[in-house]
């Protein structure tokens, strides 16, 4: 009953470009030490598809499709922390640009215009999630606990970061850590 | 010596501050080496009191530092946890009433706004974003306007009009509506006689005037708010001009 209980966390990524998940790998060799005190439940490293019970909920991206919406409140219902990490969780970031262009005027310059491989044609398989408007950040659509920007914050500001959460302090970064580009 | 003159003072967060009569509380406390943080207030033009980031407490009133006359006696209070908890729901407000994507803004890094919401400690924009449409000019053949970043400072309202002596810029509608107008008949800034050599187009504290073909010339990272906080980089020209205390 002494061996310590790992701390779970599940991440994700919506509308974003995985950078964050990439600067979360790019911590290097202190990933085993991190392995030491975590395990991964839903996160695109597993391909576990759903999100069971977790101590800490990692999101990155924003919110732009009906999708995003059910995987951030599964994320918000199973995580007793959530994070929004990155510039686009926490203020739409570059996906953000089309907020100002007609959702149709972008459908037609990236399929209709141009043509892909099926054609000048929309994608309108009922599979595919509904695109929304604009492109929102996730604290406008759940409550976040935490928020650690930068596009991506660096391996060294992730690595704070998490440790600081892990071990029970409130995060906390230096000056040079906060960066929003 | 001469007759004793007596120097009139106010108190900033318990620190004696000498001033002249006519001198702002900005005035006194840049020139004292206090920082306020300021946004719209720049030494060279006019003190505008747009931005409110220089609220202080004065005899337990707030007021904007870089528009109340100093007079003598008065308790300032600044530095306090109270007052940079109201100025950074000013910057989130700026934040979510523009549309500011600084990972796609050449500014930043070199972004006061940014700058100052790095020095409130700012984690994220905290209120619903408005994403209002708003216009890019880049009509002239030097220089973008992107209004998506205008924050209503009026540097550069007041630097064409007090430096340049041209008034290319100006302000116009109301409360929400408030924008940026360009003095032209067809409202673009190429039809202006606006030159990337007027003080107006080095003032913009945002990435709203941006000079053409100098994009990412210094990379991200080795920019001025990189590494040196904007209470540090603002009270510079001033350390500049006075001599090094003790
Ligand atoms: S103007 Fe400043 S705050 Fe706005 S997007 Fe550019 S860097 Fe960010
Ligand atoms: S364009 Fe720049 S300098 Fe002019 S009012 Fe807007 S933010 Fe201020
Ligand atoms: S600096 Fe005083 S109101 Fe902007």
């Amino acid at each position: 009953m002494n061996e310590k209980r790992k701390i779970r966390v599940a991440t994700c990524s919506l509308a974003g470009c995985f950078g964050c998940h990439m600067s979360l790998l790019d911590i290097d060799e202190k990933l085993f030490d991190l392995l030491g005190v975590i395990e991964f439940d839903r996160t695109p490293f597993t391909d576990i598809k759903h999100c069971g019970p977790c101590d800490i909920g990692i999101v990155e991206g924003g919110v732009s499709n009906a999708e995003n919406v059910h995987v951030l409140k599964e994320f918000r219902e199973n995580c007793k922390v959530l994070v929004a990490i990155g510039a686009c969780a926490i203020t739409g970031g570059v996906p953000a640009l089309r907020n100002n262009i007609d959702l149709w005027d972008c459908f037609q310059e990236v399929y209709l215009y141009e043509g892909g491989l099926e054609g000048n044609q929309i994608p309108n398989d009922p599979e595919l999630p509904l695109p929304f408007d604009k492109v929102y950040p996730i604290y406008e659509v759940v409550k976040v606990d935490y928020f650690l920007p930068g596009c991506p914050p660096s391996a060294d500001t992730i690595w704070k970061f998490l440790t600081d959460l892990i071990e029970g302090r409130e995060p906390k970064l230096d000056y040079e850590m906060l960066h929003y580009d | 010596m001469g007759a004793l003159v007596m120097s009139k003072a106010i108190t900033i967060d318990g620190k004696s501050v000498s001033f002249i009569d006519g001198q702002t509380i900005m005035d006194a406390a840049l020139a004292a080496g206090v920082y306020i943080p300021h946004l719209c207030h720049n030494p060279e033009f006019e003190p505008h009191g747009n931005c409110k980031l220089c609220i202080v407490s004065v005899n337990g009133r707030n007021m904007t530092a870089c528009t109340m006359p100093a007079a003598e006696d008065m308790v300032v209070a600044s530095n306090t946890p109270e007052l940079d908890s109201d100025r950074q729901a000013l910057v989130q407000m700026l934040f979510v009433e523009g549309n500011h994507i600084c990972p796609a803004c050449e500014a930043s890094g070199n972004c006061q706004l940014q700058a100052a919401a790095y020095y409130l400690k700012m984690l994220s924009p905290h209120f619903m974003h408005f994403y209002p449409p708003r216009e890019v000019d880049a009509s002239h053949p030097d220089i973008f306007l992107d209004l998506n970043r205008c924050i209503l400072c009026e540097l550069c309202v007041r630097a064409s009009r007090e430096v340049d002596g041209k008034n290319v810029f100006g302000i116009s509608g109301r409360g929400i509506g408030t924008h940026l107008v360009v003095n032209a008949a067809s409202g673009r800034l190429g039809d202006t006689n606006f030159a990337v050599t007027d003080r107006a187009a080095q003032v913009c504290p945002t990435g709203a005037i941006l000079i053409k073909r100098q994009g990412y010339k210094i990379p991200i990272g080795q920019r001025t708010f990189d590494h040196k906080k904007i209470s540090e980089v603002q009270m510079e020209p001033v350390k500049r001009t006075e001599p090094e205390h003790e």
